[in-house]
């Protein structure tokens, strides 16, 4: 061990000794960003009012309490599936975007791109009331098709970004050798452009479905009536007082969000089919 | 001759027909952006210049000059987003250059740890602070039990709360640009400093620091956009204590239907987004933040 302290850890000879105090500073770093998420699971299970930690009695009341109220799984289940109907609605639209602009090369693509990049520049609460007002006019007002179409657009950006990086490393060429032999350009990108940005098309989807999943801003002015979101009541419940319940909320949440990139893992790193 | 000349112009107009129906396939998603942000948007600037008896008039822009609450709004709104860009470069930076040098498997455990509250809903995250920062909460009765401090410290529902949790949300949004700038500087460049014979200080603050600066710009961009429209965290862990504009904007609305007002706050709140990215964009390649690059 004493042999480790003074071997140098850089080009510049610095020693491990001598920067101790990045490796502690760091790991205390690290620790603090990932604990205040995952100590919300154990306290989930407190059977005490306050959330103690370690709790001294264990016990699954908030859960009970979670999952015994219609409205709460009224939202759940509204909030799951906007964010599934997002996530099909706008993965194909956002990949036949990127397709579009990456193969196109007209003179507009500089103009439509930086269009199709305004929902993550223009702040978020500016875009809730927008969408307000235009939902009124539209009649989408606390619908899910309009839930559904503003988080589309929000996750647009995300999705053109990602597929869009993964078509400029990819070799267009390969499409023109399909299409050279008789496909379709339809055709030539199914069967071999898009197995090749298969990742980023998985990406872009889960991208989609916890942009969806996590919106609270734009979901506390659209989203409401009959099919309020699990994020707008949640935010509500926090602005009154802390109430345990979120706690046991928020592990459903923190599970349901890895399902989503293990799920994504698993389809991403499958073999495309031959 | 003639017939040839004919089919490469026919050649020509199809290969052009190719390409705007190519880029048409663009046009779903650009239509849905102009219907559900871009017009909307575009009536809110309209109503931000109509005054309360549906004339024109700029008395929603002289409000923002003239009523010191509104004064106090905006500088509040700075005052937190340079605050938490600041914090986020302080404790960004070192945790970065510790990972970038880290064997690459080492590294990639511990970019877990900055990938993982990205990943998480910001709404969990923000309720984690809020339960941790209570007065009787995890912070407070740890650092009592250690003797820290005698009595409950308010850590919540006020600057301290926001700023905390802010700076944790806004993290991986600094480290990961700065963590791709580091890992592009060459080794080579360091070795070099100190064979030429500068101290392992001055070759860091000489050598490695300048390269990682657009990097480091561009995260720290990132974070002040993002935290100048930031409502949530801000909502629910400053109490009311801590209101920016974005909080205005909702009021305004929630409470006493001011569209005007409202309008005229989100038209100044993207007109300083836009001249920010706009001033930036004269220094750095903006296509970097977005991830378009390469």
């Amino acid at each position: 061990m004493g042999g480790w302290f003074s071997k140098p850890a850089t080009e510049t000879q610095v020693t491990h000794g001598q920067r101790m105090w990045l490796y502690v500073l760091a790991v205390i770093i690290m620790v603090l960003l990932v604990a205040p998420t995952l100590i919300v699971i154990p306290m989930s299970f407190s059977d005490s009012q306050y959330l103690e930690f370690p709790p001294q009695t264990w016990s699954t009341r908030w859960y009970n309490h979670y999952f015994g109220s219609e409205e709460w799984m009224q939202a759940t289940a509204t909030s799951l599936k906007v964010a599934v109907l997002t996530m099909m609605v706008a993965t194909p639209v956002g990949v036949l975007a990127a397709y579009g602009l990456h193969a196109s090369r007209v003179p507009y693509v500089r103009a439509a791109f930086v269009l199709i990049l305004t929902p993550m520049m223009v702040p978020l609460v500016l875009v809730a009331i927008g969408a307000f007002y235009a939902y009124v006019q539209l009649n989408l007002l606390y619908t899910i098709t309009g839930l559904v179409l503003a988080h589309t657009m929000l996750a647009l950006p995300l999705v053109v970004i990602v597929t869009g990086s993964a078509l400029k490393g990819y070799d267009m060429t390969q499409e023109d050798a399909a299409r050279s032999l008789g496909a379709p350009r339809w055709q030539a990108f199914l069967t071999v452009t898009l197995p090749q940005i298969r990742f980023a098309v998985i990406t872009s989807a889960l991208l989609a479905f916890l942009t969806s999943f996590d919106e609270v801003v734009i979901a506390m002015f659209i989203s409401g009536g009959d099919n309020p979101t699990l994020t707008r009541n949640m935010f509500n419940a926090l602005r009154d007082q802390i109430d345990p319940t979120i706690a046991s909320i928020s592990t459903v949440m923190i599970l349901i969000t890895t399902l989503a990139m293990v799920l994504a893992q698993v389809f991403g790193q499958q073999k495309p089919p031959k | 001759m003639a017939a040839l000349g004919m089919n490469a112009d026919g050649l020509r107009r199809d290969e052009r027909l190719e390409r705007l129906r190519l880029f048409g396939l663009s046009s779903p998603a650009l239509l849905l952006i102009l219907v559900v942000l871009v017009i909307p948007v575009g009536w809110l600037f309209y109503v931000s210049f109509i005054g309360a008896n549906g004339q024109f008039s700029l008395e929603n822009y002289e409000r923002m000059i003239n009523r010191s609450s509104y004064r106090r709004i905006f500088f509040t709104t700075f005052q937190v987003s340079f605050l938490t860009t600041g914090l986020c470069i302080l404790i960004g930076y070192p945790l970065a250059y510790f990972i970038s040098q880290l064997p690459a498997k080492l590294a990639n455990l511990c970019l877990i740890t900055v990938l993982l509250p990205f990943w998480t809903s910001l709404l969990v995250r923000t309720y984690a602070w809020l339960v941790l920062l209570q007065k009787q909460g995890l912070v407070n009765s740890w650092g009592m039990s250690l003797g820290l401090w005698d009595e409950p410290i308010k850590m919540v529902h006020n600057m301290t709360g926001t700023l905390i949790g802010m700076v944790h949300i806004m993290l991986p949004f600094l480290i990961l640009p700065v963590y791709g700038a580091m890992k592009a500087v060459d080794a080579d460049f360091m070795k070099a400093a100190a064979n030429l014979g500068a101290s392992p200080r001055k070759a860091f603050w000489t050598v490695f620091f300048p390269l990682t600066t657009p990097g480091l710009f561009a995260g720290a961009l990132m974070v002040f956009i993002l935290c100048l429209g930031f409502f949530v965290t801000p909502a629910v862990l400053g109490g009311g204590k801590v209101i920016m504009v974005s909080m205005k904007i909702v009021s305004n609305i929630e409470l006493f239907v001011n569209w005007g007002a409202a309008s005229a706050l989100g038209v100044v709140l993207l007109v300083a987004t836009v001249a920010i990215l706009w001033v930036a964009s004269r220094f750095l390649n903006l296509d970097q933040i977005a991830g378009g690059g390469h």
